[in-house]
């Protein structure tokens, strides 16, 4: 079964490079600013760690329900 | 959290459910409780002398001169320096004042009653454009302009509004979201329209077509007119939703020009404070930054309520103005503050997001767990006192004052951590 898989994954993988590029950039939006500007299609998800990756303040956020 | 988030729905509830209503203009010695002779109420947080900033500086000294108690500015400025005035916020007397926020015994002030709770709100009348006591002006122009709202507006507006039987501002404020308002730095179409209610009223009462003509043309040609009455909305709104225990929900945002300063439902009337930050935006010609003063007045209680830059969307030709960037970009600053808002409001709502009511109800939880903080759209005063307005903008509320409030409210609570 697995030998049987690994040819339908190789052409959806070359499948999925033959298509223009579209991407979705989770967080730094550097990385968004870079490809749009090459003209390649790309959707910003804004994200950051909660507290901007303050340990402290997200052990009280959790406890106090966001 | 259970408790807080049934907290939260009922503070959403009651700055939803508020009915302002426009009632009276009438001395403020006679509408506010214990202001009486040599008290001064300034914008923003508590703060000694020492720590004020040049327009606040100016004002005060403007206002001690135009209420007969001191003979002149440098008098003026001995005396405040000696210990002579009171000096506390405006908001611990249910009042709220644009920048420098003075709010003494002889002005007269607008009278807003939230008829769903029956509290009260005051706000002094906006002076107009140009050089005004509001951003530090205390020369004889702007003491002369403060005696004629004192003894000719003032009273006209009284007689006026007393004869509407009270002027309903939630429907006003929702049109002038349609016609491009966002309450704080852009009043032209809300300023219009109270004007065409008020106007009528103000004929019958007025004996002399010379002074009514002169009130016309003054409450006519002041695009912010509808501010003050604005801010007044939004602190007559807010007021009923203090004191809430297990409630995250912030019920005042405020600057002295040197502190800016949030209060929270769960924590009561605690001030947690920081450093204000300096305004980004254009500047009047011969103006630069290094002519500008760091942030101030009691106006982002209108964004506490979802107006100003949290109804950015509504005004797109506001964002131009205050050097925001292109117009296209105002929605993103709504979308933004609806990330650390409880919900939005039904009655105001924006046509370019199709209906979408503003978003209401800060949350400190969502704002130190996202890291966006409230943005404030302003005026930006000279940081001499006596120079006014040099420019307009927009600022970031301080991190530090939510990050407090969050462990100050968590501790009230028991949480530890």
């Amino acid at each position: 079964m697995v030998s049987e898989d690994k040819p339908t994954d190789a052409k959806k993988t070359v499948s999925l490079l033959d298509q223009p590029l579209r991407v979705i950039n989770v967080g730094l939006e550097r990385f968004a600013e870079d490809l749009a500007a090459h003209g390649t299609t790309v959707q910003q998800v804004h994200w950051v760690p909660p507290a901007g990756g303050d340990a402290r303040l997200a052990d009280l956020l959790s406890k106090v329900g966001t | 959290m259970e408790k807080i988030e049934k907290a939260n729905a009922e503070a959403l509830r009651r700055l939803l459910v508020g009915e302002p209503v426009l009632i009276d203009v009438v001395p403020a010695g006679e509408a506010i409780e214990g202001l009486g002779k040599h008290h001064i109420l300034h914008a923003g947080p508590p703060i000694i002398w020492e720590r004020m900033c040049g327009p606040l500086r100016g004002a005060i000294m403007g206002i001690a001169v135009f209420e007969g108690w001191a003979e002149d500015l440098k008098d003026a400025a001995a005396k405040a320096e000696a210990g002579t005035f009171r000096f506390e916020p405006n908001h611990d007397y249910d009042a709220v004042g644009p920048m420098t926020g003075m709010t003494t015994q002889g002005q007269p002030v607008l009278v807003i009653e939230n008829r769903t709770f029956g509290n009260r709100a005051y706000c002094a009348i906006n002076e107009g454009l140009g050089k005004v006591m509001r951003f530090g002006g205390n020369d004889a122009e702007v003491l002369a302009r403060l005696a004629w709202l004192r003894d000719t507006l003032g009273p006209a507006l009284g007689r006026a509004i007393r004869e509407t039987g009270g002027i309903p501002l939630k429907p006003i404020i929702a049109r002038g979201l349609t016609m491009g308002d966002e309450m704080h730095q852009r009043n032209v179409a809300c300023s219009s329209l109270l004007l065409r209610i008020l106007a009528p009223p103000l004929a019958r009462i007025s004996k002399d077509s010379e002074a009514l003509a002169r009130c016309l043309d003054f409450i006519g040609k002041n695009d912010q007119f509808f501010l003050n009455v604005a801010m007044a909305v939004g602190k007559a709104l807010t007021d009923p939703a203090r004191g809430i225990e297990g409630c995250s929900l912030v019920t005042a945002m405020c600057r002295n020009g040197t502190d800016f300063g949030i209060r929270v439902s769960g924590t009561g009337d605690t001030w947690f404070t920081a450093p204000v930050e300096m305004p980004v935006g254009l500047y009047f010609p011969g103006y630069t930054v290094n002519d500008a003063n760091p942030d101030m007045g009691d106006s982002a209680i209108v964004e506490t309520v979802g107006l100003g830059a949290f109804a950015m969307a509504a005004a797109p030709a506001v964002v131009g103005f205050i050097g925001a960037g292109p117009a296209s970009g105002a929605v993103r600053f709504t979308r933004a503050m609806g990330e650390i808002t409880a919900g939005n409001n039904p009655e105001w709502t924006i046509p370019t997001l199709d209906g979408w009511g503003v978003p209401t109800g800060i949350d400190v939880r969502l704002v130190v767990e996202t890291g966006i903080v409230p943005n404030i759209n302003t005026g930006i005063a000279h940081r001499k006192p006596g120079v006014g307005q040099v420019g307009a903008g927009v600022v970031k509320a301080p991190m530090p004052c939510f990050i407090q409030a969050l462990e100050a409210f968590a501790a009230k609570l028991g949480v530890v951590y």
